[in-house]
């Protein structure tokens, strides 16, 4: 049930041979995108959320297959030249960080969110909305929130 | 990793027919939000894969000359609430679909996936009912249209024949135009949820009467339903409190919610009653009928 | 300054960008990957189990049954060792059993080489039961002619007591009134967004080493000991970072099994890492209480007595089994504790899965409970909600029923008038009409709390840590104490910065506890960090300053009480402007120079003898639509009285976070069993209704500082506290909304209909 898929990560062209019965979330852990967490393996929670064509999707329920072909972004990717992205840099400074394993995947669908809304003017109710794929037992969302606002806010 | 035992890749929807044709105990996946979760649970009648991820002829939304709106099943539901066709002339399915999951579901979860899995819950089925949807399948013998009420069986049960696939989903201009809809889904959680509740109303309204009233409901019988019977006696009505009342004191008549460990029936027939009245209140105000 | 200042985490930049590495992301060559078949009834017998066909199968390298494991019971409780034998924890589990106790114990257990062959594997066992009735409800449970689901128990755990404070019987006849109400709080689970994992290998024919996501290393390694009957320094238990645990990895749950397996295979490297839909009935759950309670008063709202007669369900197993509801009636008690406090408390056994710690341990139960009877209180005497609680709460000058000692630091009605303001409760109070009517409605609502810090005087409070200076002016922080995303190693990184006197981005926390290494403690629980791991390392910065400034005394020739080190450098005590030399230079010379030196370390053991009440309230202004049965929050507050605030922004984190788990607990969340068949409905994150973004609001988190004199650095706790009052605020506020009082958890829109519908509302 093997099969080639080429396909960008970070930015970085791979051909990998994959199982077809692997998830996305499965191929890229093993690949050591670990950042990719697993919480709950059926698109309930979130914490495997990467972004294929700029486009958040739960890596665990997803065919590995139909990342062929695409541009992959996960969050080890995010930084670069150890400088954090804005997203990243907001999380911290907001206090949206506590035990971190829903962290990546919250990230990457904010990171999502912020870039759709470039320039745009969005409410509390809106970023809640972009954001209600990912749960976060730790923090409250209080913080994340902020982080997202401020994101926008500074790229107006 | 998944418990598949076959696994077949289709580019067009012929493809598919014949895949499917072949391997007679292989299912399709499109999203896979539902297949895949199957899957993860162990379930051995999706162990047999037809793959239309990538049939791109699945994936459009276009209206035809005579107003006629067509889209296609492949269609994920962030897709479609993005579409100007959609959002400008049937808002209603726009706000079915975007209650659906959270953002990464709907932005691979299709609509020809959410029907064909006959879920009472399916929070697409009752703005399409309320908007007379038809369902086109395709299969080894060709083509064939149905309302999307005949398509609907039973729990779990759609008339889907083998070796079909559901191309699209298409609304009738008459169905739309001058029509005014709402879709609230009543559920546990504000996102990630499956309704407990969901209704959707449509109505038009002529000299402040009632030309035409669709109500329906999900997670409120086995499949998801029209009320037609209420409609019926609503026919012609001043559109009114008393028309409110009128609908609210009559669309349990046309349900059969249930006991489960979910809600209680008495529990779902409260909310039912109470969204029956509220969602077509809203749908009247967007007809330009506000009632105090 | 480090202490005080809202300071980014020190494990932030790791995290953010998915650098920071948990259980699941280590793997080693040849790892299999072990997975446990789990009973399909609730209460029963194994009467055959056929496990052959599961053995052939291509890939299995083992399936081990009750036939194959040691006979040894273990109690799985993360508390410290007790030399109290009338203290111990309940030793009733085996690693695998045939005597099933809930649905989805576990009978036996695959190891395979890849997790689908271990699945498949599961499905080729073929088992036989006997079933008897599930015994799920208090009447069932403790029936007559019942079977018992522990031996020789009755399926009671335990049993105790107490009255505090005067005479109850006295007192009842003195009061003008006496009220009761009985109420119900429902199972919860923690759902950390980390499942429970761990895996093991041999280091050589006897060293068992175990990767585990857990609270307590220490105490599982002795717990992983005692299960195996081996020596505990045989067994070497590590902790990355982990994904949250909320009380539920502070017992040894999956420790034990995996030691047991790679010593049964040769010492190969097996992961056993449960799936959510395990995790949610196979690890731990809140305790279901069930409470009864009576408050005697005067005319005026003076509370005289508090009574309660508290039934708690533990389920299957033990676990932390009667500490929760002793632990939850002695820590609430400070909350009014003028009155007479008595409590008669029970704890069963029921076919339900099993309860252990949860955030704030029993407290939010019966807080549920005294703060519902305490609304009814106010309410009969006519009194304003917030007047009552500040005419009953606990002052500065107050002394503990229990222990008789004083309460030495209490801003309980500080917090009350700052959420007070907060909510603007004064206005709200006097323009919203007394009486509402309609189908939308507002209401305001308080509770308040009591907790505590750490566990002394009921159980030791061992910490440790050690200080390293590195010879570039840095140090290294051990502790035993473990980082699970509630901020600790910050905090100990800013009071070492503060009491050493170099910066904070000097000190390296770290963060991994490997007990081979790392100094002892018991672990992350009680909100004893900050607290009891706080002092220790105090002690241990001072030591390590005490050190630096002998060896630059040394260096520099200098009286060493004429020197001190601030801002990394070693500087003259009375013009500390005057720098001497660095901090960096004195570590050269102490590693390097030919004749002197050596490296300079500091390590301090230390076991606290105190504890420190914290307090605080939560008020609410919310709307319930009455045919909808829904119940929105408008505003909410927490106000917390934690001693001083060692990190403002991780300690607003933590009470952010509790308040969104006390809002789950009010509306959102139970684990429903079904009383016929012991089945659960729900252990998915589907199912199971934790709150997302949608459905929490934003948040308001205040505090009033006092200064812990018992604390190095005057704190107290804030880690579990905040989760106790939003439920019963909540409450609250929709008894003031409605004129309904809801007396049980969760208050979702299909038990408010009951509610609202008894009452003729709908
Ligand atoms: C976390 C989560 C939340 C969810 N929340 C909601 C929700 O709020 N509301 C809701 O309604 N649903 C919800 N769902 C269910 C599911 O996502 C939707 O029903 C979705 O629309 C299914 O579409 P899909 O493309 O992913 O289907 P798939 O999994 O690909 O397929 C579903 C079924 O339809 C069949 N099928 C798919 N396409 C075709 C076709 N073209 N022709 C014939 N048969 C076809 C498949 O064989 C299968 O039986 C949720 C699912 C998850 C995992
Ligand atoms: S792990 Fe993918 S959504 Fe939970
Ligand atoms: S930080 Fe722990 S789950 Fe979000």
């Amino acid at each position: 049930m093997n099969r080639n898929i080429s396909c960008t990560v970070n930015s970085k062209s791979m051909t990998w041979q994959i199982d077809i019965r692997m998830s996305l979330a499965d191929v890229l852990r093993e690949h050591g995108y670990t950042s990719v967490k697993e919480g709950c393996g059926v698109g309930e929670c979130g914490a495997c959320a990467v972004l294929i064509d700029d486009v958040a999707v739960d890596s665990c329920l997803y065919l590995a297959v139909w990342a062929d072909g695409c541009n992959i972004r996960t969050t080890e990717g995010e930084s670069k030249e150890g400088k954090l992205s804005p997203v990243q840099q907001a999380y911290l400074e907001t206090g949206s960080v506590q035990c971190g394993f829903c962290t990546p995947g919250l990230v990457m669908a904010s990171t999502s969110f912020v870039e759709q809304h470039k320039g745009q003017k969005v409410s509390r109710e809106q970023i809640r909305k972009g954001l209600a794929g990912n749960l976060c037992r730790c923090t409250g969302y209080d913080g994340v929130v902020r982080a997202v606002e401020q994101c926008i806010d500074a790229e107006e | 990793m998944f418990d598949i035992d076959s696994y077949h890749k289709a580019d067009t929807v012929d493809e598919a027919i014949a895949l499917l044709s072949k391997n007679p105990d292989a299912v399709p996946i499109a999203g896979g939000t539902d297949v895949l979760v199957r899957l993860h649970g162990h379930n051995p009648d999706y162990r047999h894969l037809v793959d239309i991820h990538d049939v791109a002829e699945l994936k459009n939304i276009t209206m035809e000359p005579d107003g006629t709106i067509v889209i296609g099943s492949g269609v994920n539901f962030t897709d479609l609430a993005q579409s100007a066709i959609v959002s400008t002339n049937i808002p209603v399915l726009a706000e079915g679909g975007s209650s659906i999951g959270g953002p990464q579901v709907r932005n691979v979860a299709t609509i020809g996936g959410n029907i064909s899995n006959g879920a009472p819950s399916a929070d697409a089925a009752p703005p399409l009912l309320v908007l007379n949807a038809h369902i086109e399948l395709k299969g080894p013998e060709g083509f064939r249209r149905l309302p999307l009420h005949d398509f609907y069986q039973g729990p779990g049960q759609v008339d889907r024949k083998s070796g079909e696939i559901m191309t699209c989903l298409r609304i009738g201009s008459t169905d739309y135009k001058g029509w005014s809809g709402h879709y609230y889904k009543y559920a546990m959680r504000g996102a990630m949820d499956i309704a407990t509740i969901g209704c959707a109303a449509a109505c038009k309204i002529d000299g402040g009467r009632v030309a035409g009233i669709r109500l329906a409901f999900g997670v409120a019988g086995p499949t998801p339903l029209r009320c037609w019977r209420t409609e019926e006696k609503a026919q012609g009505s001043v559109a009114d409190q008393t028309l409110l009342d009128l609908v609210s004191d009559s669309v349990l008549g046309d349900l059969r919610p249930r006991d489960s460990w979910r809600a209680s029936k008495d529990f779902r027939e409260q909310i039912i009653t109470t969204l029956s009245e509220r969602v077509l209140k809203e749908a009247l105000n967007r007809n330009g009928v506000s009632i105090p | 300054m480090a202490v005080g200042k809202s300071v980014q985490r020190v494990d932030g930049v790791a995290k953010v960008t998915g650098k920071a590495r948990y259980a699941d992301d280590f793997t080693m060559p040849g790892m299999r990957v072990a997975k446990y078949l789990r009973s399909t009834i609730a209460h029963g017998r194994v009467l055959t189990i056929d496990t052959s066909k599961a053995r052939a199968l291509p890939g299995v390298d083992g399936v081990f049954t009750y036939q194959d494991i040691p006979k040894k019971k273990f109690a799985t409780a993360g508390h410290p060792f007790s030399m109290d034998p009338g203290h111990v924890d309940v030793a009733d589990r085996l690693l695998l059993t045939d005597y099933v106790r809930y649905m989805g114990d576990e009978i036996a257990i695959v190891v395979a080489d890849s997790d689908l062959t271990a699945s498949k594997a599961l499905s080729l066992i073929d088992v036989e039961y006997e079933s008897f009735q599930p015994l799920v409800n208090r009447e069932d449970i403790l029936g007559d002619d019942v079977p018992e689901i522990h031996k020789g128990t009755g399926n009671v755990v335990k049993t105790h007591s107490f009255v505090a404070g005067g005479n109850l019987e006295e007192v009842k006849e003195e009061c003008d009134h006496l009220i009761e109400g009985r109420y119900k709080t429902q199972i919860m689970q923690h759902c950390h967004l980390e499942n429970h994992t761990a895996y093991a290998y041999m280091d050589d024919h006897q060293r068992i080493v175990i990767v585990s996501s857990t609270q307590i290393p220490h105490i599982a390694r002795r717990i992983v000991a005692e299960a195996l009957d081996m020596d505990a320094g045989l067994v070497r238990v590590v902790k990355p970072f982990i994904g949250g645990g909320f009380g539920n990895k502070q017992d040894v749950i999956l420790e034990p099994m995996v030691a047991f397996l790679t010593k049964n295979l040769e010492g190969i490297p097996v992961r056993l890492k449960l799936d959510r839909e395990g995790g949610m009935i196979g690890t731990r759950v809140r305790h279901p209480f069930d409470v009864k309670v009576q408050v005697g008063l005067d005319k005026d709202g003076t509370i005289k007595l508090i009574d309660f007669d508290a039934l708690s369900n533990t389920g299957a197993y033990a676990s932390h089994g009667h500490s929760i509801v002793s632990a939850g009636a002695a820590k609430t008690h400070y909350m009014y504790p003028r009155a007479v406090y008595s409590c008669k408390a029970k704890t069963i056994y029921g076919n339900i899965p099993s309860a252990g710690a949860m955030r704030a341990y029993g407290s939010p139960q019966m807080t549920f409970a005294i703060e519902a009877i305490m609304e009814e209180a106010a309410r009969l005497v006519g009194m304003d909600s917030v007047e009552f609680r500040l005419k009953n709460g606990a002052r500065p000058g107050d002394k503990s029923q229990i222990t008789k000692k004083p309460i030495m630091t209490c801003g309980l009605l500080d917090t009350i008038r700052k959420g007070r303001e907060l909510i603007d409760w004064k206005r709200k109070r006097k323009e919203w009409p007394k009486i509402q009517t309609g189908q939308l409605r507002r209401g305001l609502g308080i509770a308040i709390f009591s907790y505590g810090s750490g566990t002394y005087p009921v159980c030791v409070e061992p910490a440790s840590a050690r200080l390293i200076l590195n010879q570039d002016g840095s140090v290294h922080l051990q502790i035993g104490a473990t980082e699970i995303g509630q901020g600790s190693d910050t905090a100990f990184a800013q009071m070492t910065a503060e009491t050493v006197g170099i910066s904070f981005d000097k000190v390296h926390v770290v963060s991994a506890q490997d007990t081979d290494v790392t100094p002892f403690d018991t672990g992350a629980y009680a909100s004893r960090q900050t607290y009891v791991t706080g002092q220790a390392v105090m002690r241990t910065a001072e030591q390590l300053k005490t050190r630096i400034l002998d060896y630059a005394s040394i260096i520099t020739g200098l009286d060493v009480e004429l020197i001190t080190i601030a801002d990394d450098n070693i500087v003259i005590a009375e013009t500390p402007e005057i720098a001497v030399m660095s901090v960096r230079d004195v570590a050269v010379d102490a590693y390097y120079d030919k004749n002197r030196g050596g490296q300079i370390t500091a390590e301090v053991s230390y076991k606290a003898r105190n504890n420190a009440h914290v307090f605080g309230c939560t008020f609410v202004d919310l709307s319930v639509d009455i045919p909808l049965c829904k119940v929105t929050i408008n505003e909410i507050y927490n106000v917390h009285d934690c001693g001083v605030v060692i990190n403002p922004l991780g300690a607003e984190g933590q009470v952010h976070g509790g308040m969104a788990m006390g809002i789950g607990a009010a509306l959102f969340e139970e684990l429903m069993v079904d009383s016929d068949s012991g089945r659960i409905y729900n252990n998915n994150l589907l199912d199971y209704k934790v709150p997302t973004i949608m459905d929490i609001p934003d948040l308001g988190a205040a505090f009033v500082e006092t200064h812990e004199p018992s604390h190095p650095y005057g704190a107290k706790s804030v880690g579990e506290a905040p989760v106790i009052s939003p439920a019963p605020a909540i409450r609250n506020g929709i008894l003031d909304a409605t004129g309904v009082a809801v007396n049980e958890l969760p208050m979702t829109p299909k038990s408010i209909f009951k509610y609202f519908k008894k009452a003729g509302l709908l």
